[in-house]
């Protein structure tokens, strides 16, 4: 199933050790060029990518949706919102914008297990979970999320009950899907923050599952 | 006209395992981040709309050979070059040697997190009644769509059901082609496996997509 000729592509991590430094080099040149370019130009302003940049490494990611799923699992009337308008409950928490204009929160219960993918590129909610990972963006998951997920969900070391049903949401127009997983049992005790401390990026694709107390304190 | 999308890859097989990654491992290159940057602000320009790029992208000859990222720069070239705003002899000079077109805006720093927070939403408001209510049952078109579109080949000429509707959204088929936003009503149509794959596999799976009206037809 491997084909290390498709494999080194869908790796961004794997591509510059396939290619030695020269390739790495390269895109660096090319990256370098244009900024220069299109500075002297008077298209880019280099202070706006460092805030660009800045943005995307120190201050969106996915913490942010664990604090919104720690909330909705200790705040009944918070989990209501979500379900009837996700966008404007998101926003209450301060989560908004782009690549996440229109919110829809997807809850996982015993019955059903939700996960999410764009096949046709890399459509992911960024104001709640950052950028998304590379294997998210490659093909081996946009191809086979839609036709086997039970087995892509095994190979992250998800097992569901055999009679759990599980929905696909192909994120094809600008609806971003966050999934909300099911709390832990043996966390009643614990506060918002314990509990964003359980929640993984990959437990709101639908790759993974929260964390038990235990696993978080390893 | 031709148009061949190297993107739509859902269903395929071959493509090998997933490979993990830690949280926090946005980016693998020094490169990555700037192109990145680059990419949102020559969008924040108005030189082109989230449709063309989209198009740009899926269009690139060699895109299953590319990275994500490689895949963004080699797109934002593209989408450049067909506007004027930089020449392939510039990228090669690492210098300006031309006055580009004006466009619609710069980015500054100042704005950034402004316009991150804003976003582009795609809502538009309601002209036209919905022809499909939740629970009616619908086929997806099947005949070739020579331009951009968010209707996946794996679930064409599909039966489904409609799940949701999300009101009026600016239609991609159209705004990729210059052709303006053309709002259509916009649905979550969801599918049994077994619909779209026929194998024992897919028994207890359920696949959904957002669908917008021109790609469904009613199927009694």
């Amino acid at each position: 199933m491997t084909d290390p000729k498709r494999d080194h592509h869908d790796h961004g991590h794997e591509h510059a050790h396939d290619h030695g430094h020269s390739e790495l080099g390269e895109m660096d040149l090319r990256v370098r060029a244009l900024e220069s370019v299109l500075t002297q130009k008077g298209y880019v302003d280099p202070a706006a990518l460092d805030a660009l940049i800045d943005t995307y490494q120190t201050r969106i990611g996915p913490r942010n949706g664990a604090r919104v799923v720690a909330r909705a699992w200790t705040d009944a009337s918070f989990m209501a919102w979500l379900r009837s308008d996700a966008t404007a409950a998101i926003a209450s928490l301060g989560y908004s914008g782009r690549q996440g204009e229109h919110m829809q929160a997807v809850e996982n219960t015993p019955g059903t297990h939700n996960m999410v993918v764009c096949t046709l590129c890399s459509c992911y909610p960024w104001p709640v979970l950052g950028l998304p990972p590379t294997w998210y963006k490659s093909a081996p998951y946009r191809s086979r999320a839609v036709r086997d997920p039970r087995g892509v969900l095994a190979e992250f070391g998800v097992e569901l009950p055999q009679q759990t049903q599980v929905r696909v949401w192909d994120s094809t127009a600008e609806l971003r899907y966050l999934v909300i997983p099911q709390r832990p049992a043996g966390t009643e005790g614990l506060d918002e923050d314990a509990l964003a401390a359980l929640v993984t990026r990959d437990s709101m694709i639908g790759t993974g599952l929260a964390l038990a107390p235990a696993q978080a304190a390893r | 006209m031709s148009y061949s999308s190297h993107a739509d890859l859902g269903g395929q097989a071959g493509h090998g395992p997933i490979v993990a990654e830690a949280e926090g491992d946005s980016f693998h290159a020094p490169w990555e981040p700037r192109a990145l940057a680059l990419t949102l602000a020559m969008g924040a320009t108005g030189a082109w709309n989230l449709d063309m790029g989209r198009s740009a992208r899926e269009t690139l000859p060699d895109y299953a050979q590319l990275s994500y990222f490689e895949i963004w720069i080699a797109a934002l070239q593209k989408l450049m070059q067909e506007r004027g705003i930089v020449q392939p002899e510039e990228i090669a000079a690492a210098h300006a040697l031309s006055k580009g077109p004006v466009l619609p805006r710069v980015l500054a720093a100042g704005d950034v997190a402004g316009v991150l927070a804003r976003g582009a939403p795609t809502h538009r408001p309601t002209t036209a009644p919905a022809a499909f209510a939740v629970g009616d049952v619908v086929r997806t078109r099947s005949a070739p769509m020579p331009h951009h579109t968010r209707l996946p080949g794996y679930l064409r000429g599909k039966r489904g059901v409609i799940e949701r509707a999300h009101g009026m959204h600016v239609f991609a088929d159209a705004h990729a082609q210059g052709l303006g936003e053309q709002p259509q009503w916009l649905y979550t149509v969801v599918f049994d496996g077994a619909e779209l794959w026929g194998e024992p596999a897919s028994s207890g799976v359920k696949v959904s997509f957002d669908a917008w009206e021109p790609y469904l037809e009613a199927a009694p």
